[in-house]
């Protein structure tokens, strides 16, 4: 074990930890752009720079690992200091939109500028500007936002393993890329999203979810995903009683199959709910075409008919297919319906289809 | 599946995939699968008519001519007995019937089966002694296996190759399904079968059924019932009079479409209890308005049989009603008297009947997911199934000889043709159809053609092409694509517009599962002049 002492505070940790993780186990909140725990390091943006004593520079604290005496301050005047020019650096590049950004309330440029009463630039010159023309329906990519924190190209290659996007030129111009620059459908993409659940600015968001609610202003509800049988958890956005939106907590504890990633369907796909087409009123087929009907009628309707078919021509003449759509619950309900109340095991689903 | 989902991106040293593009059909499993490979050196075998994603990554790719699974599963294991791969141990403490088998695969030389399936002798043993030789070798399998009229023998061949490798009840191993719908997992859990009571206590069984009729109150049919395929042909000839149909949409998922509408047009009375007027519901008597799994609270288990929480979160519109409102209602005015208060209550029922379940209450499932058996409060769940011995004891071999498929190409259609599922969208599009960016990025089907073939037909990529089998004809776009070989075309399922089902045949299904053979039937592609 080593020992350090990190704003004043005696800590013990394993040998290998890096600083990030010790100052944080020493109750420590050090901001961070490039750092996430399940990415491979980068160690680029120097956010969570520290100063050790007896160290001539600022050390990144999330690509440093501990050594025994460390003497550690996360906050001080030096480190404080270098954070504000690093977001006066970013702030030079960024387009602030945060008037109609998507990404208020949970966009971590904007959380640290505010912590360190950061307002502009000295550093304000000529903008890049880059295109942001990508007729994809699932992912706005405006990389006038981007801070270069490259968590997406890692969160693609290394959670979905799509290899989509990769840093393109360097310095001014560098920004984020597919293969020769060109549109996400035209790479390997698999829209995923993964890229819009890592970043920590509104350089990618959901175009699904564009203009209908910004994160302090909808609940999350944790749930199953309605599609494949993998039964990845993530959460619904939820704004005046309308699902607007699909984000994930990456906790294990509350996402144990999925840890927060999420494919196309889950993250882009939940826009039925809400679908016009939904049926909304009991229908009765009269001269073959549907008329609304009340619930009692429908139902009256539909239970007489299955019990004058019993009696004509035994239970075994009626069957249900139930669904692997449809909660375990129902599934139960329906089979007991059927076994109990019509009297005949015809009851199935769709498992063989 | 015997094993957990994280397992493929941590445990498992070789990965042998037959019959499942996970990346499209299974993202999430998927992304672990390569992770494995990638980070950890795993490694990977991929037997799949299509050169899927994953194939690209493999460090075996077999592609295989659709339907001749159990001759490939014999073939590896005719090496690996051969070459003494086998684990023998595991063979003789384990399980029973291995003779039988190893004298059935004698014959399946790799030879032999590379003139059956079309994969080189050379593959089939690096793929055997890849998945034999690994410390720890899971294989998974979606519908590209199960369905064929061989189905249950394809199944139980790779059950075969997991027992004769010793992959079973460790970490990293296991005979995986990966299940296709969110829930069908619980569905069959619960009883939802002609066949099985909730935890699969068979219906036939006399004591199966007194426990069930005490616990319910009411008197229950010995006769086992009929499947839902077996219940369409029933309809066409008259004997099934009513249908219940909930959340489902035979008319787009089950084989030969026409043959289905005929078969519902047929009944005295067709009830649908859906979300939307889907394709099956325009042709009900009466059609019930259920809701969406956003406006629901309960229970879904997925392919790892994790029971985990649905969450209701928002209204649901106009008068549509809870499902499990409607069910009881019904069941109340069939004359049967039951009452619950929320779905937490008929999972308290459930617990009651379902021992599998029995430790699994709404509180210990509010953050993390259970994997069931779960048989009391105290059990942690069972991620890893047969780690001691089997559900029977001794794991069972079938010795299992080639079958070809029901529908082979001849002159008139010379082609293969298999469907399956898209990335973009699923089952029979009830809801991604619905979901406006899946439908703009893709809004129609596609028939994936190899290039040669397509050259061959005079046809361009994107190009109006009509596809055509004994059963029908749909008119659909080209995809020219070199993932598939010339005698092979697939298409997708989930568009009304140019709907895959119109075509597959309903005449032979799989005699014990009763699955119908969605991978193989003859077909014709033709250019529209």
């Amino acid at each position: 074990m080593l020992k350090l002492t990190i704003n004043g505070q005696e800590i013990e940790v394993p040998k290998g930890t890096m600083l990030l993780s010790a100052c944080q186990q020493a109750g420590a909140d050090i901001p961070t752009f490039c750092y996430d725990p399940d990415l491979k390091l980068a160690g680029s943006c120097r956010m969570c720079v520290v100063e050790v004593e007896g160290r001539r520079n600022l050390l990144a604290s999330c690509v440093t690992p501990c050594e025994n005496n460390m003497v550690v301050s996360t906050e001080s005047d030096r480190t404080t200091e270098a954070r504000k020019v690093i977001l006066e650096l970013l702030l030079a590049r960024h387009k602030v939109e945060c008037m109609t950004c998507e990404k208020v309330g949970m966009c971590k440029l904007q959380d640290y500028c505010y912590r360190y009463g950061v307002k502009d630039s000295r550093f304000a010159g000529e903008k890049g500007h880059f295109a942001m023309e990508d007729p994809n329906p699932f992912i706005e990519r405006d990389y006038d936002k981007c801070i270069m924190c490259t968590r997406c190209v890692r969160a693609c290659e290394e959670i979905t393993g799509a290899q989509a996007i990769n840093v393109k030129e360097r310095g001014h111009h560098a920004k984020i890329s597919t293969i020769f620059d060109g549109k996400l459908a035209d790479s390997t993409c698999v829209f995923c999203g993964q890229c819009i659940m890592v970043c920590p600015v509104g350089a990618l968001t959901s175009k699904v979810s564009m203009g209908k609610g910004r994160s302090m202003e909808y609940d999350r509800v944790l749930t199953t995903c309605t599609y494949c049988g993998t039964g990845c958890t993530l959460e619904l956005n939820v704004k005046d009683d309308q699902v607007v939106g699909v984000t994930s907590n990456r906790d294990a504890t509350y996402s144990p199959v999925n840890k927060g990633a999420l494919c196309v369907k889950g993250r882009f796909g939940w826009d039925f709910i809400h679908s016009p087409e939904r049926l909304t009123t009991p229908l009765i087929k009269e001269n073959g075409q549907f008329r609304p009907a009340s619930w009692e009628e429908a139902m009256d309707f539909a239970a007489n008919k299955l019990k004058a078919i019993k009696e004509k021509d035994g239970p075994d003449s009626i069957a249900m297919f139930s669904s692997a759509r449809v909660t375990n619950e129902e599934n139960y309900l329906a089979q007991k319906m059927m076994r109990a109340a019509i009297g005949t095991n015809n009851v199935d689903h769709c498992a063989r289809l | 599946m015997t094993n957990s989902i994280g397992e493929l991106g941590t445990d498992a040293t070789a990965i042998f995939l037959i019959g499942t593009n996970t990346t499209e059909n299974h993202p999430v499993i998927g992304y672990k699968i390569k992770k494995n490979v990638r980070e950890n050196g795993a490694k990977l075998v991929v037997a799949d008519p299509r050169r899927i994603d994953l194939a690209e990554m493999a460090d075996v790719y077999m592609q295989f001519r659709p339907g001749t699974d159990v001759a490939l599963l014999n073939g590896m294991m005719n090496v690996i007995i051969n070459e003494g791969l086998m684990d023998k141990e595991f063979v003789e403490n384990r399980t029973e019937g291995f003779e039988a088998v190893k004298q059935v695969v004698e014959k399946y030389t790799p030879e032999m089966v590379s003139v059956i399936t079309g994969v080189p002798a050379e593959d089939i043993k690096k793929a055997a002694r890849i998945y034999a030789e690994a410390e720890a070798g899971s294989l998974c399998y979606a519908m590209g296996l199960t369905q064929h009229t061989t189905g249950t023998d394809n199944v139980k061949s790779a059950c075969n190759l997991a027992m004769l490798t010793g992959n079973l009840g460790r970490p990293g191993t296991g005979v995986n399904p990966l299940r296709g719908q969110n829930n069908v997992q619980g569905a069959c859990d619960m009883g939802a079968l002609p066949v099985s009571y909730p935890a699969y206590q068979a219906v036939s069984a006399d004591a199966n059924r007194e426990k069930f009729e005490q616990a319910w109150g009411v008197k229950l049919s010995p006769n086992n019932g009929c499947t839902l395929t077996a219940a369409i042909n029933k309809a066409h000839h008259g004997e099934l009079k009513g249908l219940y149909v909930l959340g489902e949409n035979p008319v787009l998922s089950d084989p030969d479409s026409h043959h289905v509408i005929e078969a519902l047009e047929k009944l005295d009375l067709l009830i649908v209890q859906d979300i939307f007027l889907t394709e099956t519901a325009q042709l009900a008597d009466v059609v019930l308005p259920g809701v969406t799994w956003a406006e629901k609270d309960g229970t879904f288990s997925n392919t790892e049989r994790r029971v985990q929480r649905v969450r209701k979160a928002v209204s649901s519109p106009g008068d549509a009603r809870q499902d499990w409102e409607i069910l009881v209602d019904m069941t109340n005015r069939l004359g049967y008297a039951c009452s619950y208060d929320s779905p937490e209550d008929i999972f308290e029922e459930i617990r009651k009947v379902t021992p599998s379940y029995a430790g699994i209450t709404y509180a210990r499932i509010d953050q993390t997911g259970l994997h069931w058996p779960c048989p009391n409060e105290e059990h942690p769940g069972t991620p890893i199934l047969h780690a001691e011995k089997f559900s029977r004891g001794l794991g069972l071999f079938h010795a299992i000889e080639f079958q070809e498929a029901f529908e082979l190409p001849d002159e008139e259609y010379p082609l293969i043709l298999s469907t399956g599922r898209s990335l973009f969208h699923y089952h029979t599009g009830t809801m991604t159809r619905k979901a406006v960016a899946l439908d703009v990025h893709q809004p129609e089907n596609v028939v994936q053609v190899s290039p040669n073939k397509a050259a061959e037909l005079g046809i361009i990529d994107g190009e109006k092409v009509r596809l055509t089998t004994r059963r029908g004809s749909i008119e659909l776009k080209a995809q020219v694509t070199d993932i598939l070989n010339d005698q092979v075309v697939f298409t997708f399922f989930h568009f009304s517009e140019a709907s895959a089902n119109v075509l597959t045949q309903a005449e032979k299904l799989d005699p014990v599962a009763g699955i119908p053979e969605y991978k193989v039937c003859a077909a014709r592609l033709e250019k529209i002049v």
